[in-house]
C-alpha cells in the first residue's frame, strides 16, 4: 500500500467525478427528488371517507345523529332513504362504508339499549376499512353520552377513562417517520449507484488493462475510488437531513454527530456494495440495473421503513438482519423523533460496522490484478 | 544479445472456447529489438501481450520476463514493463497533463525527475501545446502518442504496444513508427502487435500467430525469402482483369491471386514454376513479370494459399439496368453540429463497378456511405441509387440495395438460420423463393455445420459471411460494403473478394469502404477520403501515377495516400 498512488487515484476519481455531470446528477438531484417524493406522495394518515347513511324513518335523533357526523372533518356524508344506490356506489369504490339507521333507530336508542345501527365497510382496502369501522363506533358512542346528557339522563359511567397521549410524534403525523426512513432508502441508491458505474467504467473504457500493467495494488485501487464517493455521499446525506428538518420541519432530537457517525458507516456499506456489483459485472448498464434491484429493492421492503417488520412472518424478519437499512432506519428514526437513545444507538452502530467490515473484505477478494 | 523475455510452451484457454487462444508458443524476445506480433484479429495477439504483463494466468507453460514470473512476481514485472492497450488507455475526460501525473504518480516518477521526463515526453510526442486539453478531444494520431507517453513515463525495460495503429492515420502510423525506432535506440525491447501485415516487414524480428498458433518466428526478409522468386505480376491485360483473377485462382500453379490495379498479382507454387498465360485467357499481350514479395505473400504462403475455389456466385443471374450511372452524389455534406463529417463530396459511380471510399477511420468515409445507402440523411447534397433520389424515393431505391454494415448487426439471439430466414422475410422473400435463396446463402458460405448455432457465438469470418450472406440474398443491383473485411484473416479477406469479384462479373455495382489501404488496389475506381474531404479521385494506377515522384517510382497505394495527403494540405493551407 503506497499513500502516493492511492493519492493518485483518489485525485483522479475526483476530478471524473466533478466533471461527470451524472455523478453530480446522483448525488444533489437524486436525493433531493427522493426525499421530496416519500415526504409527499407516501402517507398513511387518514384521509376524508365518504360515508352513505340510509336513514329509513327520519326522526330528531337520526337528524342530531347525522349532525354529529358531518361535525367531523373525517366524513364525507350523504344520505338516503334506502340502501339501495349506495349499494352500487360501494361497489364502485366511491363509498368506503354504509351507515344504516333503521325504523325503530329512535325507539331503542332512546331505551338506553344498544343502538341497533348497521356498518357496512368496504373491506377492498382492509387498512381503510378498520379505521372507518372504530371511527364511527368511536361517534356513535360519543354521540348516545351527548345524547343523554341532553336529555338530563345521567350517561352510563365509564369504568375506565382513556387519555390518550402520543409520545415522540405528538401529531401522528407519517411524514415524522417516513422522511427519516427515507434517508436511509436515498443513502442505499446514491451509494450503490455512485460506485456501480465507476469500476465498470473503467473496463469498459479500456482503461483498467493500463491501470492494472502499472504496479498499483488492489487496495489502493478500492480506497482511491472509495474516499471521493464516500465524501460526495456523505453531502447528499447532509442534504438530506437539511431537506428533512428545514423543509418538512421534521422534528430533530438526537445527536447529529451520533446519526453522522451511523450514517457514514452504512455509506461504506453501501459504495462497497456498488463496488463490488461493478467489478463483478464489467459493464456499467448491467451494474446500475443490478445495484437499483439489489440495493434498493432489500432496502425498501425490509429496513421497517414502510412494511413493519413486525408484522412479517418469522423468515423474512430473520432476513432483514441482513440488510444493512435496517439498522439505519432504526437509528435514523429513533435520532430524529425520540433522541439519543444509547441502547438503539450502539447495537446499529455495530451491526453497520461489521456490515462494512464484510462488504470490503468481499471487495478486496474480488479485486484482482489480473483480467481473469 | 540476451532474451529478456523467454516463453515455454505457453498455452492459455478461456472458458466456453473450444479452441485455446494460445497453443503451446515458445519463443524469446531479445533486448533492444522491436518485434512485430503479426496476425489476423483472433489469432491471440492481446493474450499474448497480457500474459507478459501478468495481466492473464496461463494455463500450461511458463514465461519469464528479466528473471521474473508475471503472474507471482507481478510487481517485479509490472514496475519493468510498459503496456499500451488498445485504446490507449486514457481517461478522455482528464487533460493530457492529468493523465500524465495520473500515471507518474503510479509508478512513483516526482519531483525534478518528473518534470524533466515531463518536459522529453512532451516534446517527443509534440503534445506541449495541448497539455491542458481534454484527452477526448484529441485527435485518433494525438490520442496513440499521449497513450505511448502515459506507458513511458517511467523509461521501462519492455514496452508492449497491443495494435497502436488501429484507427490511426496512416501519417500518425508512420509517425509513430519513427517514435517507437528511436526507443530501441535507448535499449528498450519493444513488441509491436499488429493486424497490418506491411507494419511487420519494418521490424526486427516477427512472431506470426495464426489461430493461437505461432506459425513464424524470425526475420522478415527469411519469411519473404521463402516465397522469393514466386511472385509475379501479370501485366497487359486484355479484357476483365477479375475473370483472369478467377481462371488463375483455380489453377493448380497458383497458391494465391489478388487484384493488383490493372494487374493481377500471384503467388505460384514451389515446384510448378511454368504458367501459360494463355489458359488462364488473359490475352496476347500478357505477361509475367516477377516481383519483390511482400511479407502478406509470405503469409498466404505459410498458411497454405489463399482462397482457390470457384466462388459460387460465378455465372449468376445477369442484372440489367437501364441506367450506365449506379450510383450518384452531387456535393454530400454532413455536418455533426459545428463538425463537418463529410464536406462536398461528388462522384459518380458507373453500374458493374468496384467504387471504394479508401481513408483512414474517423475520415468520413462511413458517413458518406450512410448518405448513399439512406441512412443518414445529407445535410445538404443529394444521392440518387440507380436514379432514383433517397430523399423522396427512399424504399423504393433501399429496395434495389444491399448493404453489410460496419459492426456486425444482425442478431445475436438469434441462430444462423433465423437471420437468413428474418432477413429474408424483410426482403420480401417468401414461399419457394425464400427457400431457394436461404439454400444457396447457405452453400455460397459454407454455413451448413452453423446453422443451430446463436450468430453472436459464431467465429468473426463466419459472422462476416452471414453479414454478407443476409446483404446479397435478395440479390439486389448495388451492393454496400462497410468495412467488410475489417478483422478478418487474409485468407477470408480473399475469399470476401472473390464473391465480390463474381457478383460486379454479374453486373452488380459494389461500393465499399476499407481502411486497408492495399484493397483500394482491387477496386475500379476509389475515392481518397480524408478529414472529411474527397482528396482525390481516379483508378488505383492513376493515384499511384500521381504520387510518384522521382524518389518514390514505384509507390505503394499507401505511399500514395500519404503524398496525396501532404500534397492537399500543402494547396489548401496558406
Amino acid at each position: 500500500m503506497s499513500f502516493s498512488r492511492f493519492a493518485a487515484i483518489m485525485r483522479k476519481e475526483t476530478r471524473q467525478a466533478i466533471r461527470d455531470p451524472s455523478t453530480l446528477m446522483i448525488a444533489g438531484l437524486l436525493p433531493i427528488m427522493l426525499i421530496f417524493l416519500f415526504g409527499y406522495a407516501v402517507s398513511f394518515d387518514p384521509r376524508q371517507f365518504s360515508v352513505g347513511v340510509v336513514v329509513e324513518q327520519p326522526t330528531g335523533e337520526t337528524e342530531s345523529f347525522v349532525a354529529s357526523l358531518r361535525n367531523t372533518r373525517y366524513f364525507e356524508i350523504e344520505t338516503a332513504p334506502v340502501r339501495k344506490d349506495f349499494e352500487t356506489l360501494m361497489a364502485a369504490g366511491e363509498l368506503d362504508a354504509i351507515i344504516i339507521l333503521p325504523q325503530d333507530f329512535s325507539a331503542i336508542a332512546l331505551r338506553g339499549e344498544a343502538a341497533p345501527i348497521q356498518i357496512l365497510v368496504d373491506g377492498g382496502d382492509p387498512n381503510t376499512a378498520g379505521l372507518v369501522g372504530s371511527y364511527i363506533e368511536l361517534l356513535v358512542i360519543n354521540w348516545l353520552e351527548q345524547e343523554w346528557l341532553d336529555r338530563g339522563q345521567p350517561p352510563l359511567a365509564p369504568l375506565v377513562s382513556i387519555e390518550p397521549r402520543v409520545w415522540f410524534n405528538a401529531e401522528i403525523s407519517s411524514r415524522n417517520y417516513l422522511v427519516p426512513g427515507s434517508v436511509a432508502i436515498i443513502l442505499t441508491i446514491i451509494g450503490a449507484l455512485l460506485t456501480a458505474l465507476v469500476v465498470a467504467r473503467e473496463w469498459e473504457r479500456g482503461t483498467m488493462e493500463a491501470l492494472l500493467a502499472t504496479p498499483v495494488g488492489p487496495l489502493e485501487l478500492l480506497l482511491g475510488k472509495l474516499v471521493p464517493y464516500f465524501v460526495l455521499g456523505l453531502g447528499s446525506f447532509m442534504l438530506s437531513v437539511f431537506v428533512a428538518v428545514a423543509f418538512f420541519g421534521v422534528p430533530f432530537r438526537g445527536s447529529f454527530f451520533a446519526l453522522s457517525l451511523a450514517a457514514a458507516l452504512f455509506m461504506l456499506c453501501s459504495l462497497g456494495q456498488g463496488l463490488l456489483i461493478s467489478t463483478l459485472t464489467r459493464n456499467q448498464l448491467v451494474a446500475a440495473q443490478v445495484a437499483v434491484m439489489l440495493a434498493f429493492l432489500p432496502a425498501f421492503y425490509f429496513s421497517n421503513f414502510v412494511f413493519e417488520l413486525d408484522s412479517m412472518p418469522l423468515a423474512l424478519q430473520l432476513f432483514s438482519y441482513a440488510i444493512p437499512a435496517r439498522f439505519l432506519v432504526s437509528t435514523l428514526q429513533t435520532q430524529f423523533l425520540a433522541g439519543n437513545v444509547w441502547a438503539v444507538l450502539l447495537p446499529d452502530l455495530a451491526a453497520l460496522a461489521i456490515f462494512a467490515i464484510v462488504i470490503f473484505a468481499i471487495c478486496a477478494l474480488f479485486t484482482r490484478t489480473r483480467l481473469d | 544479445m540476451t532474451a529478456l523475455v523467454t516463453i515455454e510452451g505457453l498455452t492459455k484457454r478461456f472458458p466456453k472456447q473450444a479452441e485455446p487462444a494460445l497453443r503451446s508458443v515458445s519463443t524469446q524476445i531479445r533486448s533492444g529489438h522491436i518485434v512485430g506480433l503479426v496476425g489476423p484479429d483472433g489469432s491471440g495477439k492481446t493474450t499474448f501481450l497480457r500474459l507478459i504483463a501478468g495481466l492473464l494466468r496461463p494455463d500450461e507453460g511458463g514465461i519469464d520476463v528479466g528473471g521474473f514470473d508475471p503472474v507471482a512476481n507481478a510487481k517485479e514485472v509490472r514496475a519493468r514493463i510498459a503496456y499500451m492497450p488498445q485504446r490507449f488507455g486514457l481517461y478522455e475526460d482528464l487533460s493530457v497533463e492529468e493523465n500524465l501525473n495520473l500515471y507518474a504518480d503510479l509508478r512513483g516518477l516526482v519531483g525534478s525527475a518528473r518534470k524533466a521526463t515531463f518536459e522529453r515526453l512532451l516534446d517527443f510526442t509534440g503534445l506541449a501545446p495541448f497539455t491542458g486539453r481534454l484527452a477526448g478531444a484529441l485527435s485518433g494520431g494525438m490520442k496513440q502518442k499521449l497513450g505511448l507517453a502515459c506507458a513511458l513515463v517511467v523509461t521501462p525495460e519492455l514496452l508492449l504496444l497491443d495494435e497502436p495503429s488501429v484507427g490511426v492515420d496512416p501519417i500518425s502510423r508512420r509517425e509513430l513508427w519513427r517514435m517507437v525506432s528511436r526507443l530501441t535506440d535507448e535499449g528498450i525491447t519493444v513488441v509491436w502487435a499488429t493486424a497490418y501485415l506491411d507494419e511487420a516487414e519494418k521490424c526486427e524480428t516477427v512472431l506470426v500467430l495464426s489461430e493461437g498458433d505461432l506459425i513464424f518466428d524470425g526475420r522478415p526478409t527469411d519469411l519473404a525469402a521463402r516465397v522469393a522468386g514466386r511472385v509475379f505480376l501479370i501485366e497487359g491485360i486484355e479484357g476483365d482483369r477479375r475473370y483472369v483473377l478467377n481462371r488463375a485462382r483455380q489453377h493448380e500453379a497458383v497458391m494465391d491471386g489478388t487484384i493488383q490495379a490493372s494487374h493481377v498479382r500471384l503467388l505460384l507454387n514451389e515446384n510448378a514454376r511454368a504458367l501459360s498465360l494463355a489458359s488462364i485467357g488473359a490475352g496476347d499481350e500478357a505477361r509475367l513479370k516477377p516481383v519483390a514479395p511482400r511479407f502478406e505473400d509470405a503469409f498466404i504462403d505459410l498458411i497454405g494459399g489463399g482462397f482457390r475455389a470457384e466462388s459460387p456466385f460465378a455465372g449468376g443471374s445477369q442484372r440489367s439496368h437501364d441506367i450506365a450511372i449506379a450510383v450518384e452524389a452531387r456535393g454530400l455534406t454532413r455536418m455533426f453540429g459545428s463538425f463537418t463529417a463529410a464536406s462536398e463530396i461528388s462522384f459518380d459511380v458507373r453500374r458493374g463497378e468496384v467504387f471504394g471510399l479508401i481513408g483512414p477511420n474517423g475520415a468520413g468515409k462511413s458517413t458518406t456511405f450512410k448518405m448513399l445507402s439512406g441512412l443518414l440523411k445529407p445535410t445538404s447534397g443529394e444521392a440518387r441509387i440507380a436514379g432514383v433520389d433517397l430523399r423522396t424515393a427512399a424504399s423504393e431505391a433501399r429496395a434495389r440495395l444491399g448493404y453489410m454494415a460496419q459492426k456486425f448487426s444482425l442478431y445475436g439471439d438469434l441462430s444462423t438460420m433465423q437471420n437468413l430466414r428474418f432477413f429474408a422475410r424483410v426482403y420480401g422473400l417468401t414461399g419457394a423463393r425464400q427457400r431457394l435463396m436461404i439454400e444457396r446463402m447457405i452453400d455460397s458460405f459454407a454455413l451448413t455445420d452453423k446453422l443451430n448455432e446463436n450468430s453472436a457465438q459464431l467465429p468473426l469470418g463466419f459472422k462476416q459471411r452471414l453479414s454478407l450472406a443476409c446483404a446479397v440474398m435478395h440479390e439486389p443491383d448495388v451492393l454496400f460494403l462497410d468495412e467488410p473485411t475489417s478483422g478478418v484473416d487474409p485468407r477470408t479477406r480473399r475469399e470476401f473478394w472473390a464473391h465480390i469479384n463474381a457478383m460486379v462479373t454479374n453486373g452488380v455495382t459494389v461500393i465499399v469502404t476499407t481502411h486497408f489501404l492495399d484493397e483500394a488496389e482491387y477496386c475500379d475506381r476509389a475515392a481518397l477520403i480524408y478529414r472529411g474531404q474527397m482528396i482525390a479521385l481516379g483508378t488505383p494506377a492513376e493515384l499511384k501515377a500521381q504520387a510518384a515522384s522521382s524518389t518514390m517510382p514505384n509507390p505503394t497505394f499507401e505511399d500514395a495516400f500519404i503524398a496525396l495527403v501532404e500534397k492537399n494540405e500543402a494547396e489548401t493551407s496558406p
